[in-house]
């Protein structure tokens, strides 16, 4: 499957690079803990070095490796896991959605033969055109509130895990798309939605992608709005990523990018049900 | 307090005063949102089943458990009287002894949960010997294990035991699940 990642890249003309595992600032987000390591701490994406790359010129790169959260683990999460990520200049975010479509069958191809995979007991035949769901009309139909209209953070992730998420097919690769700004923090903003979508195949969250937000202005700002945040609530507050910060300011190019859970995917590939069944926790 | 994080299968929390085991648990958390966790949760004394989600700022209540060693003393009136190391009277009702008042034998040493000083769970010793008091003859010489016949030990209590064993005979039970051993030999 590693091997059929690289050669859908290469045959795009896509560079892999290869990252800090144990970077001094970690991401700052909500949500996210990082473990530290030494004098700094063990990446919990590559995001941030990625997009310098993409600030000093490079183009289309992707980078698989580890990635590392603390705290997060359960029948589809483990605290170490592989990580693809990649990034396209002059894309967004439906522009890879396509490349995500094509990715993905690209390996059913060569790891099944065809672009359908069974599952759990469902066909998914990914070669069908892939449904893409609005997070309003997602949560209006299974939940019964917009959280766009009015967004609830407590009450969003809620009814997502609880109600939505079970709500979507199984037997076909659905994607939610335009979330609720407050779901977004580092996506590009339009018309009150964030560019944000997630794929979900055979139940299970295997990519998030985002318009990239490039404006650096925006960004320290909401930067500063999660540390308060993450202070509020008690949490390890990570310093603002000054070498991101310059890079972004230089100049980030317009740009979407995707990050991928390979042990989901190869779960989706192994019949798997907990992620602990394709590799070591 | 417990936090959310805290939370796994197996660990005994209070919800509303009254205690519960945690018999189901999945930590779930959406691309860059909140972990939710999801437990289901059995009341320790009535069996009663629960289902909850915490967020990762809820903080669930510690019960206050307390296990003490206690020994069998008898029984009178619906209760099975214990004795603590204090020579004081604990009596315990049927329905927290469950299965274990079959298996009780005089001054028989067994641990004891409280829950706000109410017994709520007794946790009886692996295996006890009961006397066989009613049971067929089974074919001499026949020492096949796995042939099987009814018997009664001293209380009422049925169970499945092999061919050779004999009223009068002490069986060795195992207390978890109610079933024959061996033979003891006095």
């Amino acid at each position: 499957m590693l091997a059929a990642v690289r050669d859908f890249f290469r045959g795009r003309g896509f560079l892999e690079v290869e990252t800090s595992v144990r970077i001094p600032v970690p991401a700052l987000e909500l949500h996210i803990d990082a473990e530290s390591s030494g004098d700094g701490y063990l990446r919990t994406s590559p995001e941030f070095r990625l997009k310098r790359l993409l600030c000093a010129g490079l183009e289309r790169i992707y980078e698989m490796g580890p990635c590392f959260r603390k705290g997060e683990r359960g029948r589809l999460h483990n605290p170490e896991y592989t990580m693809l990520e990649w990034y396209r200049n002059g894309a967004d975010y439906r522009g890879v959605l396509d490349d995500t479509r094509d990715l993905v069958r690209h390996v059913c191809r060569v790891v099944r033969g065809r672009t359908v995979l069974a599952y759990r007991g469902a066909e998914i035949d990914l070669g069908e055109d892939w449904e893409l769901v609005t997070v309003s009309s997602a949560f209006i139909r299974h939940a019964g509130w917009d959280p766009v209209a009015e967004y609830d953070g407590d009450r969003f992730d809620l009814d997502l895990v609880n109600t939505v998420e079970p709500g979507l097919p199984v037997d076909r690769p659905v994607v939610l798309m335009d979330y609720p700004l407050g779901a977004a923090a580092l996506a590009r903003a339009r018309e009150g939605v964030a560019e944000r979508w997630e794929l979900y195949i055979g139940g299970m969250e295997i990519a998030n992608a985002y318009s990239e937000l490039t404006d650096p202005d925006e960004q320290l700002r909401r930067f500063r709005e999660c540390g308060e945040a993450r202070k509020a609530l008690g949490k390890e507050v990570y310093p603002v990523d000054e070498e991101f910060m310059a890079a972004l300011r230089r100049g980030l190019p317009e740009c979407a990018g995707v990050a991928l859970g390979i042990d989901r995917l190869v779960m989706l590939f192994a019949g798997a049900e907990r992620i602990e069944e394709v590799r070591a926790s | 307090m417990y936090s959310a994080s805290d939370l796994k299968k197996g660990l005994k929390v209070e919800i509303e005063g009254a205690p519960y085991v945690i018999t189901e648990f999945n930590f779930m958390k959406p691309g860059k949102g909140q972990a939710i966790y999801n437990c289901k949760l059995k009341h320790m004394v009535n069996g009663n089943t629960l289902s909850k989600s915490y967020r990762s700022n809820d903080k669930i209540d510690k019960p206050e458990l307390e296990e003490k060693n206690l020994q069998y003393s008898y029984f009178d009136n619906g209760d099975y009287v214990f004795m603590d190391d204090n020579y004081e009277q604990v009596s315990i009702g049927e329905d927290v002894l469950g299965n274990g008042k079959h298996f009780l034998v005089e001054d028989i040493a067994v641990g004891v949960l409280f829950h706000n000083g109410m017994p709520i769970e007794v946790t009886l010793p692996n295996f006890v010997e009961k006397t066989i008091v009613k049971t067929e003859p089974g074919a001499r010489g026949n020492t096949a294990t796995n042939v099987l016949k009814p018997a009664t030990i001293e209380g009422g209590y049925e169970l499945q035991v092999p061919l050779f064993v004999n009223e009068g005979d002490i069986a060795r039970i195992d207390t978890r699940t109610g079933e024959y051993v061996d033979r003891v030999r006095k």
